[in-house]
């Protein structure tokens, strides 16, 4: 079939072309912004966003730079990965920070060391248990349990009441962010055993975060699961007649937002050696906004992890860009809202411009 | 073994006070194509929800391949052998054409549970033959078919229904977006179904189309059934004055 033309504007459309993937849009976004720090840098600072600009050490980048850019982003990333499949099926998550919260105090609570510079642990809550220096797995598999619950919780009330995502996973936010307060009577958590401190050292949750963005990009693309989250958020009624429980995928679905935000909530809490009730405060936000500007349209059906990981290294980029520039926190603020709202209208604008071609 | 593929007594469903569906009795021979024709709100599209089960029935029976069958969802009807294109498509505009092929059925290259892989390459290339049998052409079936024309999509629902077909088909106003050219396809498609021996359900406004294409015509009317007429014994005016009700007050068994 040749070129057709639709409408006044001429707005061209050939089927037989394979459309440019959005993800590259985000890409150029992200490479445009970073040149805007190098260049502001430049001029202003007089000195480089992104190259090593040091003599003595012989690297074309600043290694300390890339390496914070992405270390400061990879656990709302985890928590991202996740809400980017509930979106993609249409749905939303504002629970995320809050199970944060809930699971790093629930989880750190099995993770204690039985002595601190030989006397007893003055903040372990399961003393009297003797639940102390316990195996790692432990408070892992307690954290990640905690987690799939407070998921599958999420997915029944949507799935099988039909209450709006936005209500339900209000509810599990106020609910959750409760029970990470009633925990420990609000009393911070701390003296992690070595093994659990661990988890969250160094570039660890880098890595974490990577091999898993890898992992669910792998099962959106490749599997089942994959092809029927773009479905569900793509035409229900339609995946419905086609016979495909659309019920126990959503539970599924919130299910695995809850493991991961779990895991982000073990990574962080080892990596701050204790855990707070108020951990993971506005985090949801974080990881829709990174999926958002990753392209992840909120009408569900479109967008990929490749786009959320886009829109993480963006996030990455803009707060260490203002610390570079020496900005004051307020101001990033004010522009990672302002980037939210124009990647939504920017969605918004691409569907209408497809609706009318 | 009776020659009967599918036959419903008095199937009626009710949606509150509205009577969508009275008392239809409806009988297709294997091998038979049917036209259901009727006004707007007459029924028809009730009718296929109640036989594939999209909906559950207030009342009747439905008999399918020799025995009663009472269908939990439209995935027994289609695993029994019914194939249908839903008046609303039953696809997911954000997928590409081999997935909503294969929408609920799709192809594995290992198993495990719901990250079971896909066999994305099997899939594609059993679309590109069942496009190539039915005579569809689609420029490019790894795009979204969000990006595809009504009547590109109508194919793709078209080329699904008829690349499964086993043993019935449905056809719920297939033809009403269509342009000219792509009414000639799907026509094309139906009558391929007819040399391959599958009966079928062709559910129609172009009375030119129904007498083109099928051995009966059944007319619907509020609800009932009122009319069912060999091709050979009526024709156009004939059948209107029973759409209408002009002729046929009283119900008639098909
Ligand atoms: N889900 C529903 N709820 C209530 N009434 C319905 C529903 N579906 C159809 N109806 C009513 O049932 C009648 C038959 O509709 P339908 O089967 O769609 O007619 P047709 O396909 O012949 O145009 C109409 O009066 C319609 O308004
Ligand atoms: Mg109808």
């Amino acid at each position: 079939m040749s070129t057709t033309t639709h409408g006044l504007g001429g707005l061209k459309y050939d089927p037989s072309k394979k459309a440019r993937a959005p993800e590259w849009n985000v890409f150029f976004a992200l490479v445009g912004i970073i040149l805007i720090f190098e260049l502001v840098g430049r001029i202003v600072m007089g000195d480089s966003f992104l190259f090593n600009t040091r003599d003595n050490v012989d690297t074309l980048f600043n290694q300390q730079r890339l390496q914070i850019i992405i270390l400061q982003v990879s656990i709302t990333g985890i928590i991202a990965l996740g809400v980017t499949q509930v979106i993609i099926s249409g749905g939303i998550d504002l629970s995320s920070g809050s199970i944060v919260g809930a699971t790093a105090m629930i989880a750190m609570s099995f993770a204690q060391v039985a002595m601190v510079n030989g006397n007893p642990n003055p903040k372990a809550i399961f003393a009297e248990q003797g639940w102390l220096d316990l195996p790692v797995i432990v408070p892992v598999a307690v954290g990640l349990a905690c987690g799939a619950l407070a998921g599958f919780i999420n997915g029944a009330l949507v799935a099988y009441t039909r209450i709006p995502p936005f209500i339900a996973t209000l509810g599990m936010m106020v609910t959750a962010r409760g029970i990470a307060k009633w925990w420990s009577k609000g009393n911070p958590i701390s003296f992690p055993t070595e093994s659990y401190a661990a988890i969250g050292k160094g570039m660890m949750p880098v890595i974490i975060f990577v091999s898993l963005a890898v992992l669910f990009h792998l099962i959106l693309t490749y599997t089942r699961y994959g092809k029927h989250c773009y479905g569900i958020g793509s035409n229900e009624q339609a995946m419905r007649m086609s016979g495909i429980n659309v019920e126990k995928m959503k539970v599924l679905i919130y299910v695995i937002a809850g493991l991961l935000s779990a895991l982000a909530a073990v990574v962080l809490s080892s990596k701050n050696l204790t855990a707070q009730a108020g951990m993971g405060v506005m985090y949801e936000l974080d990881a829709i906004a990174m999926a958002v500007i990753g392209g992840i349209s909120l009408q569900g059906g479109r967008g990929s992890i490749i786009g959320t990981v886009l829109g993480a290294l963006i996030f990455g980029v803009i707060i260490s860009g203002f610390t570079f520039l020496k900005l004051d926190a307020y101001y990033q603020e004010m522009v990672k809202g302002m980037i939210i709202v124009a990647a939504v209208v920017l969605d918004q604008w691409r569907q209408k411009s497809r609706a009318r071609g | 073994m009776s020659d009967i593929i599918l036959e419903t007594r008095g199937l009626t469903k009710r949606y509150g006070g509205v009577h969508a569906l009275e008392d239809a009795n409806f009988i297709l021979r294997k091998g038979e194509h049917v036209a259901v024709v009727g006004d707007n709100g007459a029924g028809k599209s009730t009718f296929v929800r109640q036989v594939t089960a999209v909906e559950q029935r207030s009342a009747g029976h439905v008999f399918f391949d020799g025995q009663e069958v009472n269908f939990a969802g439209p995935l027994e009807a289609r695993e029994a052998g019914i194939e249908t294109v839903f008046q609303t498509l039953a696809l997911a505009d954000d997928l590409d054409v081999p997935s909503n092929l294969f929408l609920g059925r799709e192809l594995y290259k290992f198993r495990m549970g719901p990250f079971s892989i896909l066999d994305r390459k099997a899939m594609r290339d059993r679309t590109l033959e069942a496009l190539k049998t039915t005579a569809v052409k689609i420029p490019n079936v790894d795009n979204p078919i969000r990006n595809m024309s009504g009547g590109q999509r109508q194919c793709v629902a078209i080329a699904r229904t008829a690349a499964f077909a086993s043993k019935l088909v449905i056809m719920d106003e297939p033809t009403a977006a269509l342009g000219v050219q792509e009414t000639a396809q799907v026509e094309n498609i139906i009558r391929g179904l007819k040399e391959r021996g599958i009966p079928m359900i062709l559910i129609s406004h172009n009375l030119r189309q129904v007498f083109d294409l099928v051995d009966r015509i059944v007319v619907f009317r509020r609800g009932r059934i009122v009319a069912s007429l060999n091709k050979d014994e009526t024709d156009g005016n004939d059948i209107v004055s029973y759409i209408t009700g002009v002729k046929g007050g009283e119900p008639a068994n098909a």
